[in-house]
Order: C-alpha cells, then structure tokens, then sequence
C-alpha cells in the first residue's frame, strides 16, 4: 500500500493503493470517477481513454503509480461551468453515440486529435486516428462527423480569438 | 484483470536505476511505456517481484542526428519517433513504421528501447534496427557495451542483454542520402502484429543498386536479417528476375510458426509479398 497523489481535473488527489493498481481502478475505486470505463482490458478498445499530463493513454494499462505527480484529465473534467465541452456538444447534436459505452473514450481521444490536428482535421485523419477507439453500436459515421464538427467549431473559434 | 503484486520504483538517475537492478537481481523487470509489460503481467506471463520504472531518468530521452549518426533515447516515445523532423529527414523509415504499431493512445507511450529489449517477435522495430545496422548501447554494473541489433536477438523473449542491464540509447548510421525505404506490413486488423513484414532500405545510382538491406518480422522467433536476399539486389537494375531472387532468398530463411495469423506455408507466403513490395516502394523512393 502507498498513498498516490496527482492532480485529477485541476483538483489534488490522493488515495491508498497498492503498486499495482490500475489508473482506470484508481480513478473509479479510489476516485469514485466512473466516467472512465473499462471495456476490453487489453489495450485495445479505448474505452478507459483518459489524459495524462495533456496525451491520451489507456488507463486499463497504465499503473496509477506511472501517473502520480501527474496532471490527468477525465471526461467528468471536460464541461465547464455547466456547459458542455464543444466536443460532448457535438457528439450530442450529431447523435455520436447509441449505448454509450464507448462513448467518454472516443470523446478524450477526439478533444486529443483535435488538439494535435486543429481545424485541417479531414475525414480520413479522423478515421485514422481513431484506430484504438471500438464502438460496437454507431458503425462510426455520426462519431466521425461529430469529431469533424467540433474541429470545425473549435478551430474557427481560435482563428476568431486570434 | 489485475497484475500480481510487486513493489514499485521510479529511480531519478542512470545509477541509481542500475543499483536497483543489481540490489534485486532477477526479480526485476524495467518498466518503460508498460505497454508490453503490463499486459504481460495481467495474464501472470511475466511476475516480477520489483518494477523499475525509467520516465525520469533524463539521460534516456532525446534524439540527436550528427556527425552522419543518429541517436535515440531509449525512453522516447513512438509518437516522439513520428513527430521529430530531424528524424523525418535523416531516416524516414522510422517514422513510417511507428505509424504502423498499435494505435495512437499506445505509440504515446510505448517507446522504442521496449519495443527493441522485449524480444518478442512480433515487435515491428527490431527488423527495422536490424535493416539499419543500429547497435543497442547497454549499461551495467560492469560499465557501457553495444551490441549490433543483428546479434542480439536470440529467441523469442530471449535476448544478449543481461537482465542487469539497461538499455539506454540506440545508434544509427545514417543511411546514405537519397536512399529508398519501406516498411511493409501485412495485419489482419487494425493495431494488431504482423502476419509477416519487410524492411527494406536501398541505393541506387545510374539505375544500379549499389547498397542494399532487408529484414523480416514475425516470421521466426527472432527478427531475421535476409543477408541473403540483399546480396541478390546488390549489383542489379532491381529488374523482375532481382526482385524474384530476392523474394526466394528471403522466404529460404522463414520459419513461422502457425498460429492465429495463419499457417506457417502463407506467412512465408506473405513474407515474400512484403518483400516484394518494400523492395518496389523503396526502388520508386530512391533518388
Ligand atoms: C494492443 C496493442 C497492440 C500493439 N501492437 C504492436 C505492433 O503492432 N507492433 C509493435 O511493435 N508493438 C506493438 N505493441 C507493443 C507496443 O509497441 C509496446 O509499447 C512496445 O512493444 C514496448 O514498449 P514499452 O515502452 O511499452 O515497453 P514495456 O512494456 O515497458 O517493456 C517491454 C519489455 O522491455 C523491457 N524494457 C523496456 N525498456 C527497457 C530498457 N530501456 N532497458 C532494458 N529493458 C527494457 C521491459 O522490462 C519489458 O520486458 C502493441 C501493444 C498493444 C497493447
Ligand atoms: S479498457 Fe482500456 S483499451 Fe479497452
Ligand atoms: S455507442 Fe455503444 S459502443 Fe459506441
């Protein structure tokens, strides 16, 4: 048992876990954030997707030790103030989930491309990208134009701020 | 699933690292991205008592391009391999095959001196290493040795390094300029390992080959370098019938296993299609 500290959506964490805890548990067990979920175990569904010190990793394979000192992020972090994040918007408006499962997954690895790839985000990139991201409801399509829309919002809005 | 217990450490230095190994020898493992480790230990394929844990251990990132030698830290990270320009321009071919390991979320953690000390067979960057003759620089007790990627690996999981080492930079030569590459990877989905892939790198001039290089993942139990098969392109306009005497060279010296990915017959198969295509992208590359 050791007592890990980072910071969680801004806010400084702590809890007592053993070296071998998960970050996915760390944040669920410990942290009671059950946003982040776990599909498949194995690195492969990016349903556990979170941030860690501003990169999408998968929790389910990452210890909560590897992140302590660090500065993660999670979907309960992306809304501010009340109002949705520009990509949860989006998702919402383009019917960018069905069960939503694998939804808080594909929404981190979205707000991460679109960071990296601003508003010259194109179809193929978005598909491309979401190579480690699985959905078994939506066949993608609405999940790709939600991510296209919210590049779109988000980079027009820096361009009008700049 | 959860790992078995173990005790955690993040050392700050070189040092103190290589204390950790010696103070716990053979019962400790290096954790770098974990992203072949930890689902290891999920599955109790690998039970270290101790996990040594690299990311402070400044010494090991960084990537340096001079004096016609490449050098890359052990720690750096797939994506650090895509979105280095110096890299881009000196040795493409790396960019080109981090791109094709696991996903995005993965290649930001996973990094090259674990993807290369893992030994597993299906790691895409030992045959690129191999294709490049790059030498691991390995740090011990004893002091600092290199061994060329074209001796190290032994058997799957199995490699020279001595569990006491770490792994701390790897050096390239920087391939001449103008010369071709390709990686060609053949998978059965999206993020998954090879069926089989190729690494090719070539010269050419006045529509001769004058340099050649090529290697094999995933179709023995260590990456393969097909000295063979380069030989048979060195010297020749890379016309059909080089291309072909390459082909035979490269699947004489395959010996895959049957598995998942298919029966050992259509992984050589698909061996010579990689190597076929690698050695057509890297001739259309080359200047
Ligand atoms: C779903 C999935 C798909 C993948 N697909 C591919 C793929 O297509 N191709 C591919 O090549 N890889 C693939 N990988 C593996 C991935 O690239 C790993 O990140 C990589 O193989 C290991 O790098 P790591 O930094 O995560 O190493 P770790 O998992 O931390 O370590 C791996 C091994 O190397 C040892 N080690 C690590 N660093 C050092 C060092 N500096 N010195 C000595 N020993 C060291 C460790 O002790 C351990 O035994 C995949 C992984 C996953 C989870
Ligand atoms: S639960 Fe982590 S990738 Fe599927
Ligand atoms: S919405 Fe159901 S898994 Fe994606």
């Amino acid at each position: 048992m050791a007592s890990i500290s980072m910071t969680v959506n801004g806010r400084e964490v702590s809890g007592d876990a053993e070296d071998r805890t998960l970050l996915v548990e760390f944040l669920r067990n410990n942290l009671g954030l059950t946003g982040t979920h776990v599909g498949c175990d194995t690195s492969q569904c990016g349903a556990c997707v979170v941030h860690v010190d501003g990169e999408a990793v998968k929790s389910c394979t990452m210890l909560a030790a590897q992140a302590a000192g660090s500065a993660v992020t999670t979907i309960e972090g992306l809304a501010a103030g009340g109002e949705l994040h520009p990509v949860q918007k989006a998702f919402h408006e383009n019917h960018g989930l069905q069960c939503g499962f694998c939804t808080p997954g594909m929404i981190m690895a979205a707000t991460d491309m679109i960071r990296r790839h601003g508003a010259s985000l194109d179809e193929k990139t978005v598909r491309e990208e979401l190579e480690g991201n699985i959905c078994r409801c939506t066949g993608y399509h609405n999940i790709v134009k939600s991510i296209l829309a919210a590049a779109n919002e988000m980079g027009g809005a820096q361009q009008a701020a700049e | 699933m959860i790992p078995g217990s173990f005790d955690y450490h993040r050392p700050r230095t070189l040092n103190e690292a290589v204390g950790l190994l010696a103070d716990h020898a053979g019962d400790a493992f290096i954790l770098a991205g974990g992203h072949s480790l930890i689902p290891m230990m999920k599955l109790r394929m690998a039970t270290p008592e101790h996990l040594i844990d690299i990311q402070d251990i400044g010494e090991l990132t960084g990537i340096n391009v001079a004096g016609g030698t490449i050098e890359i830290g052990a720690a750096v990270t797939q994506a650090a391999l895509i979105s280095s320009a110096a890299l881009a321009d000196a040795c493409p071919i790396l960019r080109e095959t981090s791109l094709q390991i696991a996903d995005p979320q993965i290649r930001n953690v996973g990094t090259i001196g674990g993807n290369v000390a893992n030994g597993d067979p299906g790691n895409d960057m030992p045959a690129v290493m191999q294709a490049l003759d790059a030498e691991y620089l390995l740090h011990g007790g004893g002091g600092e040795r290199t061994v060329k990627a074209r001796d190290f690996y032994e058997a799957a999981y199995f490699t020279a390094r001595d569990e006491s080492e770490i792994l701390t930079s790897i050096r390239i030569p920087v391939p001449a300029q103008g010369h071709g590459y390709s990686y060609q990877k053949q998978k059965r989905k999206i993020g998954d390992y090879a069926t089989a892939a190729a690494a090719v790198i070539l010269s050419v001039s006045n529509g001769n080959c004058t340099a050649a290089s090529i290697a094999l993942t995933n179709v023995a139990d260590t990456p393969l370098w097909a000295q063979a098969a380069s030989d048979a392109l060195v010297g020749t306009d890379l016309g059909a019938a080089a291309v072909t005497a390459a082909v035979d060279a490269a699947r004489a010296i395959t010996d895959p296993a049957s598995d998942g990915r298919g029966p050992s017959e259509y992984r050589t198969h698909v061996a010579g299609i990689m190597v076929k295509r690698a050695i057509e992208a890297a001739h259309e590359r080359a200047a």
